[in-house]
């Protein structure tokens, strides 16, 4: 029983190719049924939060609406102060950006969302700044990319500065004497910094958790930098038990420099996997979710993305074009729009050439070789196999848990609760049941600090 | 006696309209952030069969002065996030509309356009918005992007202005998503056909939006919208792009002129074939016994005197009852009434005032529709944006 204990999350399925719509067993991705469900089995399993990622504008390749995927969703922040309604104590986790809000707005959502579910707030921090977003906002686009972390940064003290202004005894409600407040000043704030220039008093008291719980994503020096100073969490994309543990050694080691200890910020890979009862099975499952995942259109699409150019007239079971990526500056429009993933390949050509080689040594044709590249699962086993797989990313400072990220909405989630959940838990490494009620609890962070209290 | 069925709403806030009722031994001061106190409140209102409850809210804390930030520490201060709250109850309830009040100037429409919407997926087609303006100096340095010119006739317009622009995009947004735009098509491998996604493209000078919404089109296609209208500007805007007008007539003559500018304002707009409710808005203090009614009132304002912008009524339910007929026959096809205590007064609406008016067939004796819309008479309206080429494909 002193396996080191994981943290679990589960990712609601979002609006790319990760998803299969086309399935039978596809639910609605809009219906609160679809959000009610897969919240309840992530409760039923205890898991920490659940995870809901933004859309502020649908995706766009070649001039046109992306319709291969799974497109719409809600508003985030405000299905889950509704999924609070039909959950006890799992964590309640909205992306929000900070370029197309405002602090203060954002602040009223999150400590409203805490107050209504009892301390289960968490956000997702994000940064967003192209143009394309921008035209459905007041703001338009006009964030220089230089600038995008330092207003995140901003952003988020601001943010922390409103959630602060009230200490927690300020109501006193008092029906005989008439006093309700003790504080005349109670919520008052002055923030003057080069994005936000706002003063006046903050609207709602102080919530359970104080603060909301705060998340990050984000694999550049700066985004590590970033969260290191101040998420509670962050969301990764590292794959391999050595990459993890690169990226674990190499962000805890920077807590040191900001006053907190390497159990203060939690390492959460997104994580997908494919359940067998044998391995072959599993195996043979994994394969037939990535062939769903990556037909041959969306195949084309995906090298689009990298090479910036329509390649609608390519084969997709023929082999790469002969033609090299259109490499522009980041401001100038691509053929895919309101992607994140569009600028995750910094090096195109780099990126080409690793990719005709790959593509060469194992004569794949685009398709298969899109599927390897982009749809791969992260552990691929019986429950058991899983459950090993996990707990040696856990053990080995990979990670210190997981966010899992189901294929198919709303029960992807269902097996894994049923059949790998119960496995963890027997071995220790997994709690049986809650021990607190706040995500904080939850995630063992350390009561509110001094750096919190006015 | 007029023979049409009368709409009810109410509007909650903190523990009742007036500023005293927090200190009313029913009254639960301490509760007010928690999803409990409201859930009982809207449980009650639905108890009642009401159409709607209303969820007040403003972007800075309140103030006794209409026009600045005070100091008090005597009354209720702190608010949660209306639209929150409204998504947070929702699922607790099957059949009352809920509207969250939300500010649609200095705020952005596309995300006020996505949460209602959102909040109509998991009512199933019970939300609405009332929409409202900020107009202190010191709600716009919450957000710190603007200065109000000086004068405030021009102040107003331009606020009703860009919240008449706002409406519009909100709207533009629900609508751009057809109803079948989904089609799940494993032939194709298509999950959108992207011919039934309409950008909006609206410009005006305070925001220009593109569209489409990134929310599929809420249940009751046009969630229903309101507007709280004292004066000229909030009329028109009722007239051109609202549901429902709340508005604060003195009696029955003034409420015959209110209603006349609001038709007007909506023969102006096009929009006569359409239904657009004017409901009343009253502050109630209510009893069996009329004096303890009027004594209560009494012993309230003496606590703290109530500047109501509505009417305050202080009587049984069949006087309130009374009021609402007369009202009635001046054109109003509804009341929202707001409880001076919560959830005294409330209970008193649900438990004496709707009875009553079951009693002389004037209030619906179950609920009729699913929809908030259904409830108000509202049809589902077509989508603006559908061609004869995309809707024929419903059928």
């Amino acid at each position: 029983m002193s396996r080191r204990q994981m943290h679990l999350a589960a990712h609601f399925p979002g609006v790319n190719n990760t998803t299969v719509w086309s399935e039978p067993e596809s639910g609605s991705q809009i219906e609160f049924a679809s959000f009610a469900h897969m919240a309840r089995t992530a409760e039923r399993a205890k898991f920490d939060f659940i995870f809901l990622a933004e859309g502020l504008r649908l995706r766009e390749q070649n001039g046109a609406i992306y319709d291969l995927d799974v497109v719409g969703r809600p508003d985030n922040a405000t299905i889950l102060a509704a999924v609070a309604a039909v959950t006890d104590r799992l964590g309640l986790a909205a992306t929000i950006s900070s370029t197309f809000n405002e602090p203060y707005e954002v602040a009223r959502r999150l400590a409203s969302i805490d107050h209504l579910s009892g301390g289960r707030a968490a956000w997702n921090v994000v940064t967003s700044w192209d143009k394309f977003t921008g035209e459905n906002f007041r703001r338009g686009g006009y964030l220089a990319q230089g600038d995008r972390y330092l207003r995140a940064k901003q952003f988020l003290d601001t943010v922390m500065t409103l959630v602060d202004s009230w200490r927690g005894d300020e109501i006193v409600a008092d029906k005989a004497t008439g006093e309700f407040l003790r504080d005349a000043g109670a919520g008052r704030f002055d923030v003057a910094v080069d994005q936000f220039d706002i003063r006046g008093r903050f609207s709602v008291p102080r919530s359970p958790q104080g603060r909301p719980v705060v998340l990050q994503a984000g694999d550049s020096d700066e985004g590590r930098e970033f969260a290191a100073a101040s998420a509670d969490a962050i969301f990764t994309r590292h794959g391999s038990l050595e990459a993890g543990q690169a990226f674990y050694t190499d962000v805890k080691r920077r807590l040191a420099a900001y006053g907190r200890s390497e159990d203060q910020l939690k390492i959460l890979p997104a994580t997908t996997f494919a359940l067998g009862d044998t391995q072959a099975e599993a195996e043979e499952r994994g394969r037939r979710i990535r062939r769903q995942q990556v037909s041959g259109q969306t195949a084309l699409r995906f090298l689009e993305q990298v090479w910036n150019r329509d390649l609608s007239h390519l084969d997709p079971d023929g082999p790469l074009p002969e033609i090299d990526p259109l490499v522009v500056d980041a401001d100038s429009p691509r053929v895919s729009q309101g992607r994140a993933a569009d600028r995750m390949y910094r090096d195109p050509l780099a990126t080409a050439k690793e990719w005709r080689e790959r593509a060469a040594a194992g004569n794949l044709s685009i398709r298969d070789l899109m599927t390897e590249v982009t749809s791969r699962q992260s552990f691929v086993g019986t429950p058991l196999g899983i459950a090993e797989q996990m707990e040696r990313f856990v053990e080995q400072r990979a990670s210190d848990g997981f966010i899992l990220v189901p294929h198919i909405t709303p029960g992807g989630l269902d097996d894994f609760a049923d059949r790998v959940v119960p496995i963890l838990q027997e071995r220790g490494s997994f709690r049986a049941d809650y021990t607190g009620t706040t995500l904080r609890d939850h995630l063992g962070l350390a009561p509110l600090d001094a750096r919190s209290v006015v | 006696m007029s023979d049409t069925p009368l709409h009810l709403g109410v509007s909650l806030d903190g523990a009742g309209r007036h500023p005293a009722a927090w200190r009313e031994p029913g009254a639960r001061p301490d509760e007010l952030f928690t999803a409990g106190y409201w859930a009982d409140l809207v449980a009650e209102a639905e108890h009642g069969l009401l159409d709607l409850v209303t969820i007040d809210d403003s972007l800075g804390l309140q103030s006794a002065d209409p026009f600045a930030a005070d100091d008090r520490v005597d009354q209720v201060r702190g608010r949660l996030d209306a639209s929150m709250l409204a998504a947070r109850i929702a699922p607790l309830t099957a059949h009352i509309g809920i509207l969250p009040t939300v500010v649609v100037t200095h705020t952005e429409p596309f995300h006020v356009s996505t949460t209602i919407a959102t909040i109509d997926y998991v009512s199933s087609g019970r939300a609405g918005v009332q929409v409202r303006v900020a107009a202190r100096p010191d709600d716009a340095a919450l957000l710190g992007r603007r200065t109000f010119p000086a004068d405030r006739d021009a102040l107003l317009r331009e606020l009703f202005d860009e919240a008449a622009d706002a409406v519009e995009v909100i709207r533009r947004l629900w609508d751009s998503w057809e109803d079948d735009a989904i089609v799940r098509d494993g032939a194709t491998g298509r999950f959108v056909d992207r011919e039934r996604l309409h950008y909006i493209d609206f410009e005006g000078p305070r925001f220009s939006v593109r569209g489409p919404s990134i929310t599929p089109r809420p249940p009751q296609g046009q969630p229903v919208v309101a507007a709280l209208a004292h004066r000229a500007e909030p009329f028109a805007l009722v007239g051109t792009s609202c549901d429902i007008g709340f508005v604060t007539p003195r009696d029955a003559a003034d409420a015959r002129g209110i209603v006349a500018a609001i038709r007007e304002a909506q023969a102006g707009a096009g929009r006569e074939a359409e239904t657009v409710h004017v409901w009343a808005d009253l502050t109630v203090v209510l009893d069996d016994d009329a004096a303890a009614a009027r004594d209560r009132l009494a012993r309230l304002d003496a606590t703290d005197p109530c500047t109501d912008d509505a009417r305050v009524v202080a009587g049984t339910p069949a006087e309130l009852a009374d009021l609402l007929v007369e009202l009635g026959e001046a054109g109003l096809t509804g009341f929202r009434l707001r409880p001076a205590v919560l959830p005294d007064d409330l209970r008193h609406i649900t438990r004496g005032l709707v009875p009553e008016l079951q009693r002389r067939g004037l209030f619906r004796t179950a609920y009729e529709a699913t929809t908030l819309r259904g409830h108000l008479g509202l049809p589902r309206p077509a989508d603006r944006y559908a061609t004869a080429d995309t809707a024929g494909s419903h059928s």
